[in-house]
């Protein structure tokens, strides 16, 4: 049941909500406060905004669903996405995903033990001009070679 | 606003009102543009694509559903290329399909099997794209086959609009875009009330209900088995609509004959129950009214009704602190299950441990309701099936009975005898009139001063209506009650139920008695009935439950003589230790 009296647990949403209130259009927002705050999202946090918008959880999934910047379960602190299209293909885009891979020792779609690294690889980032690519977090990195990516990684451990 | 438009539909000029759809303005010229997405009941969605049309002046093709009319506007429906486009929509939606045809339970009532055929569809040219997942079995009410989803979301804007319940929602993106619930979970995990009118709306076989032809069918041909059926007021003015007979047809007698003639070992009606119904509750109304305004104590109030599975459910979902205003009285259906595998089954000298008792329900969530733990008060399950008019048209297929051509005859005696303040359940406004017309006369010793019976406040199709009566010249019993205006309140459809009790909830809600039924127009728009349903179809069928408590003899539930003797032979008094026994329930708080 969603109770819009029911106490929110959630720190990250209690801030998200704080800050953006609960109105039905504010859901958006909240979410990537959430994320940005908790680096994904749980049940009880898709149930707790919920209840504070007064909306189902399960429309609160839906939109959640729908976006790959709102992980839905659990995902690291950091988020690297690798572009695996035709131009950063060309440019060695295979290099880049390995180096990653043998320094963070997990493989794409993965999430290190530490849970500092969540790993992924995405489709065009619109960098093809720059190739290879790679997002971490929001930031992006471009001109990529195997140590360069490693150091970018590396201010983030 | 509010100014006409012109326009021109295949050279034919028209004139319509401002913001109506090319789909609006050609229906009114007789022009049938297909459809899938859309439907009467929901808002726009425009994303099956298959209604559009050439506009002149626009290199793409409009969809007629989602793009108001303009001013001069010249729109052709039937060009080669309007056809063509459409083809490849279909046969598109069609390689997402699992087009198993003889196999689904919707097989020749799919709207996208009968745009297949009239688009002559014959020549499959795309490869099948059909998702593998298994069916959803998990609830007693609705499976959910997402392999032959065609993502039109019709079900979901169903669950939002009409019943702001939303356990249905459009999960993931793009190819992977399907309809979830939350967290991917199973239905019976969910806040689903079961209602059914996602079925309903369905365009395909993706959701239907759970059905259990079969095992009655196994049940009948058992000579150790003595069968008892129940049939709810709405199913006798929809069920003709599977079987030849226009909307709003009344088929009572022939509905009672079928029965008979498949097998039936008693055939009874849960009108006899719900005039029990009012019998309880009206009795439970009058003490809650004694008790908050003679004792001063305090009483839940307003009453709410609680014949609606769907609803029952809903309120145990979402609004905890109003289950003490919940009436305590079971469901008809609910009610009739132990009164036959005790009453009836002691007076017909009949072993209850060999009885089965069927109901055919115009309602998908009367399975839950039958399944529920306590339903067991009899000893036995007190209802052990519950088939939908749309599973009994089909089992009358199935008999090869000959349906239009039937007599007509009359249900069994002692659980079969009812009046029109029973009938009028199955429409929304039903129960609170039938309440009225003896709640009043109890109180009065009056008859309702209402022409004819009918109170035609509390009927109609609005989706919250009012009614308050003024009470007058009490007998002496009911002296506390004089001069007080006893106000009445009925919603239809959750999202209209919720309105009304936000308002019990701040403590600012007018009403003594409200009636809630979960299903757009009560009962006769349930989740069991035949589809397609819409506005006009509901009306029909709420005009001819009209006419059959206006065409009874008794029509108010205190008058029926099965009930008197019931409650001579076996109840005791209304509200009484025995009744409170077997016809009441509780409710609980669900996450």
């Amino acid at each position: 049941m969603i109770d819009i009296n029911a106490p929110v647990t959630d720190p990250g949403v209690k801030n998200a909500l704080d800050k953006r209130g609960n109105a039905r259009e504010s859901l958006l927002p909240i979410l990537l406060e959430v994320v940005k705050e908790n680096s994904f999202l749980t049940d009880t946090a898709m149930k707790e905004i919920a209840g504070a918008l007064d909306i189902s959880s399960a429309e609160v999934f839906g939109v959640a669903s729908f976006y790959e910047f709102l992980p839905i379960g659990y995902n690291g602190k950091n988020t690297i996405r690798v572009c695996k299209n035709i131009s950063c293909y060309i440019e060695g885009k295979d290099e880049i995903i390995k180096a990653i891979e043998d320094f963070l020792k997990i493989k794409a779609g993965e999430t290190t033990r530490d849970g500092k690294f969540t790993f992924k690889t995405a489709n065009c980032l619109g960098w093809c001009h720059k190739g290879p690519a790679m997002l971490i977090n929001d930031t992006p990195h471009t001109d990529l070679t195997p140590e360069k990516a490693i150091a970018l990684i590396s201010e983030y451990t | 606003m509010g100014g006409m438009i012109n326009l021109k539909i295949n050279d034919i000029p028209i004139s319509i009102e401002e913001g109506a759809s090319i789909l609006d303005a050609a229906k009114k010229i007789n022009i049938q543009i297909p459809t899938l997405c859309h439907h009467d009941d929901l808002c726009v969605a425009g994303n099956c694509r298959v209604c559009v049309v050439e506009q002149a002046g626009m290199k793409t093709l409009p969809t007629a559903c989602s793009t108001p009319v303009t001013e001069g506007m010249e729109i052709l429906t039937n060009t080669p290329r309007v056809l063509g486009c459409r083809r490849t929509i279909i046969e598109l939606l069609l390689s997402e399909h699992n087009v198993d045809c003889p196999h689904c339970y919707r097989n020749v009532n799919c709207e996208l099997q009968g745009l297949a055929e009239e688009y002559s569809v014959d020549n499959p040219k795309l490869i099948s794209l059909v998702t593998d997942e298994s069916v959803e079995i998990s609830s007693p009410s609705i499976r959910k086959d997402s392999s032959r989803c065609i993502r039109c979301q019709r079900c979901v804007r169903t669950c939002a609009e009409l019943q702001h319940v939303t356990a249905l929602c459009v999960a993931n993106r793009g190819a992977e875009m399907k309809i979830s619930t939350f967290m991917d979970r199973p239905m019976d995990q969910v806040v689903c009330t079961s209602c059914g009118q996602c079925i309903n709306r369905c365009p395909t076989g993706a959701l239907v209900e759970h059905n259990y032809i079969a095992e009655i069918w196994d049940h009948l041909g058992d000579p150790d088995k003595y069968l008892v059926v129940q049939t709810a007021p709405a199913v006798r003015v929809g069920l003709g609509e599977m079987l030849g007979f226009d909307p709003g047809t009344r088929v009572t007698g022939k509905m009672v004959t079928a029965l008979r003639m498949i097998g039936f070992d008693a055939v009874f009606d849960t009108n006899f129950t719900a005039d029990l119904t009012i019998m309880e509750e009206g009795t439970e109304l009058l003490l809650r009214l004694k008790k908050a305004l003679l004792d001063k104590k305090p009483v839940a109030l307003p009453l709410l009704t609680s014949c609606s599975p769907g609803w029952i459910k809903y309120i145990e979902h979402e609004h905890h602190s109003l289950l003490d205003n919940l009436s305590t009285c079971k469901s008809p259906q609910q009610m009739f299950g132990p009164l036959a595998k005790t009453y009836y089954a002691e007076k017909a000298g009949i072993d209850p441990a060999g009885m089965i008792v069927v109901s055919i329900m115009p309602c998908t969530a009367k399975k839950f309701e039958a399944n529920r733990p306590e339903m067991k008060v009899s000893g036995y399950k007190d209802v052990d099936y519950v088939l939908t008019t749309r599973e009994f048209g089909r089992m009358i297929k199935q008999a090869g009975l000959d349906f239009k051509n039937l007599e007509d005859s009359k249900c069994d005696s002692i659980l079969g005898k009812h009046t029109g303040a029973g009938v009028i359940f199955g429409a929304t406004g039903g129960v609170a009139e039938a309440a009225l017309r003896t709640v009043y006369e109890i109180i009065t010793g009056r008859e309702v001063p209402f022409k004819n019976l009918n109170i035609t406040a509390v009927r109609g199709m609005e989706g919250v209506r009012e009614a308050s009566i003024k009470i007058e010249d009490c007998v002496d019993d009911w002296k506390f009650l004089e001069g007080v205006s006893l106000k009445v309140a009925i919603a239809h459809g959750l999202a209209n139920a919720r309105m009304l009790m936000k308002q019990v909830e701040k403590g600012e809600s007018p009403y003594h008695f409200i009636e809630v039924m979960a299903c757009p127009g009560g009962c006769l728009g349930g989740g069991g009935q035949p589809i397609p349903t819409n506005r006009e179809i509901r009306e029909k069928r709420a005009k001819a439950i009209y006419e059959e408590d206006e065409s009874l003899e008794l029509r108010k539930s205190h008058e029926n003589p099965e009930v008197q003797k019931l409650y001579e032979e076996f109840l005791g008094k209304p509200g009484g230790r025995r009744s409170h026994e077997l016809l009441h329930t509780s409710y609980t708080a669900r996450s």
